[in-house]
């Protein structure tokens, strides 16, 4: 456990009438891009919060670099650098002097500093952007330039608020190779995200429901351990199939994915028969029914839909 | 402690209050255009009081004290009417403030030697006016009399006589008794104390609002650096207003200055500390740029006026409401102002209301200080 950079221990926060993280527990390695994943309120801003030193929880431990956050949570603000949720650097300073403000806040030798920014701004496409007032930015140029300033200094962990949340696929693409460039340099990135392709990206992920957690691994090995299967089918009538086969023989959950319909079934080969027959035999129209390897969005529906049916103790 | 940390943000405060408009008008235009309002508009002192006149006797002696009331600063003779209707309806509405009705046997009666009655109608529905017209009146009559009578005693040769005791009063600090000459000086404490707690209230709210702060405690920045490099700035923006506020007050209110630049500037450095640790404990509790603009404004602006001896005298206050008066630091910056501006008192005169405010501007620190953590909780 030493060797892990953040460890997370059965970690509580309350808030009043609603408890936002319950129980939470996890650890992370060093250079390893972890996602925390979920809905909107199931926990990842508070947590992201409480790594940060920002927010003190109820019970539990954590532990960032080694430091213990509960305890002694100014400490862990030298070796990290937080991005929260919304957009957190001055809209009325440039970008030139909000990367200043943070070196000088952490303490960034001048001569690095100049260093630094030149080449982060350059990763990022923005060097010509240096004597813009930040609020003048657009979003995704606002998000890069909160990496940049995040990254001035060299923190041991990244926390990334749900980062690319508003940005263009472009700004996105850029964001992403950072982080693995970084994550290559033995930073440990932890950053949250609602979006489900933006997880597949990640080393690991912890699929987070209610401040619960309700797996913590690798993108493929969450899929594969995944029990049974999915049947995906196409059609201009997806909301009559929907209502047709949810209850049918070993079919535990029915999603909306693009055009398609996702079935979660304990069989694909053997439910397919089945179910294109009972289509066929409700005259409802379809162009293709196929077994489709799993998607963490179907994961996770049907992660959420076995959380629900048997809530934790 | 780093420095570099607490210069950083000082820096980044001070590029803020330059783009932000607002702030700047209120450092640049504030002090201008209260001190000219607040100078110019309280003025307690009662002269060109409008006098109506009815002069039923019309000879060279009713003439005659008619004419002093003319020539005195504190009277206007606005006119003379012909029968007490025209007296009283010019009471009424309020073409006059003291009507004087001299009788029609005023110079026979001189003569004689017998005593005279010279009837003054004041309008008492302003108290204060009211009185002073009455105290002058008696002046101009009583000087009037006081000749009258030794020109008759001079006449009967009788021996003369030298009252028994006189006042000689002569006045210190406010020679001319001035009411500008210590209102002004308290005037400018009203505008330091409105400008800095304005100023300091947005600056925490400030980054609550936009969602700056979150980020901000998330660095090893101390809750100390935030609160001393925030200061900074506006102690230096305080400063310079007020400058501003004390050269109006030499130049243009010509209000004399006969103590020293640096007893004013310690006095004043101090007092600025504590209003804008006021003015920023008020940013912390709140989070909430209007609220703590508002309660800043509220806090600082009616009781340095009302509570600070400013405008009434602190022993004259009920004895209940006495107590309150200390919890204002204007009441002690006042004391300094007058003193230094009109007794040219040094630094250890003033030793009482200097340290009352070091201690005020002390808990005012602590406070905000305590009251700031460095956690959304």
């Amino acid at each position: 456990m030493d060797d892990k950079t953040v460890v997370v221990r059965e970690l509580v926060k309350d808030f009043p009438g609603v408890r936002a993280i319950d129980h939470l527990s996890f650890d992370v390695a060093p250079g390893e891009i972890f996602g925390i994943v979920g809905p909107d309120g199931a926990g990842k801003t508070t947590i992201m919060r409480i790594l940060a030193g920002v927010l003190p929880p109820d019970a539990g431990a954590a532990t960032v670099a080694r430091c213990d956050v509960v305890g002694d949570p100014e400490g862990v603000k030298h070796l990290i650098s937080y991005m929260p949720q919304r957009f957190g650097l001055y809209e009325d300073l440039t970008v030139n002097e909000n990367i200043r403000f943070y070196a000088d806040l952490f303490g960034v030798r001048r001569s690095d500093r100049e260093a630094r920014a030149a080449e982060l701004l350059k990763a990022c496409g923005m060097s010509e952007f240096r004597a813009r007032l930040a609020g003048k930015l657009s979003g995704g140029m606002k998000q890069k330039l909160g990496l940049v300033c995040a990254l001035i200094h060299t923190p041991r962990v990244l926390l990334l608020d749900e980062p690319t949340n508003g940005v263009d696929p472009v700004s996105r693409r850029e964001f992403w190779a950072m982080l693995y460039s970084l994550a290559g340099q033995g930073v440990t990135v932890v950053n949250s995200t609602a979006y489900l392709d933006e997880a597949e990206r990640c080393h690991r992920i912890a699929l987070l429901h209610q401040g619960r957690l309700l797996f913590c691994d690798s993108p493929a090995r969450l899929k594969s351990r995944l029990q049974g299967s999915v049947v995906s089918i196409v059609s201009s009538e997806a909301r009559r199939i929907r209502d047709a086969l949810a209850a049918a023989d070993g079919v535990s959950s029915v999603v909306l994915v693009g055009d398609a319909l996702h079935l979660f079934v304990d069989d694909a080969d053997r439910r397919i028969r089945d179910l294109s027959a009972r289509l066929i035999g409700n005259q409802i129209p379809f162009d293709e029914i196929v077994r489709v390897t799993p998607t963490i969005e179907d994961l996770f529906v049907e992660a959420v839909r076995k959380d629900s049916a048997h809530p934790a103790p | 402690m780093s420095l570099r940390r607490l210069l950083a943000v000082s820096r980044k405060e001070v590029f803020q209050v330059l783009r932000d408009f607002r702030s700047l008008l209120i450092v640049l235009l504030m002090p201008l255009m209260l001190m000219t309002v607040l100078g110019y508009g309280i003025n307690l002192d009662t002269r060109h009081i409008r006098v109506f006149a009815f002069d039923r006797e019309g000879s060279p002696a009713s003439q005659d004290l008619l004419k002093r009331f003319e020539s005195s600063e504190y009277f206007d003779l606005v006119a003379t009417v012909t029968d007490y209707r025209a007296l009283a309806a010019a009471l009424d509405d309020g073409r006059c403030q003291l009507a004087i009705v001299i009788p029609h046997d005023f110079s026979a009666r001189l003569h004689d030697g017998r005593p005279v009655n010279v009837q003054a109608l004041v309008d008492g529905s302003d108290a204060n006016t009211a009185e002073l017209a009455i105290g002058y009146a008696q002046g101009v009559l009583g000087a009037y009399g006081a000749t009258v009578q030794a020109d008759y005693l001079r006449k009967s040769n009788a021996p003369t006589v030298n009252p028994v005791l006189s006042v000689e009063v002569r006045t210190w600090f406010n020679e001319d008794l001035e009411s500008k000459n210590f209102i002004v000086p308290g005037v400018a404490a009203i505008v330091m104390a409105v400008i800095g707690v304005l100023l300091t209230s947005l600056t925490i709210a400030r980054e609550w609002e936009r969602g700056t702060m979150e980020q901000l405690i998330s660095t090893p920045v101390t809750a100390l650096e935030i609160v001393i490099g925030k200061l900074l700035p506006y102690f230096a923006l305080g400063m310079l207003d007020t400058a501003v506020c004390a050269a109006i007050a030499v130049w243009w209110f010509e209000v004399p200055f006969r103590g020293s630049l640096a007893t004013l500037a310690v006095g004043s450095g101090i007092y600025l500390t504590a209003i804008l640790g006021l003015g920023f404990w008020i940013s912390v509790v709140t989070k909430n740029q209007l609220a703590a603009s508002q309660i800043g404004l509220v806090a600082t602006f009616l009781p340095s006026f009302l509570l600070s001896g400013f405008t009434f005298p602190i022993e004259q206050m009920p004895l209940g409401v006495q107590p309150f008066t200390y919890v204002i630091a204007a009441r002690y910056y006042i004391v300094i102002l007058k003193s230094v501006f009109l007794r040219g008192s040094g630094l250890g005169a003033l030793a009482g209301p200097l340290i009352a405010l070091v201690a005020y501007a002390l808990i005012m620190v602590f406070l905000a200080k305590r009251s700031f953590h460095k956690s959304l909780a």
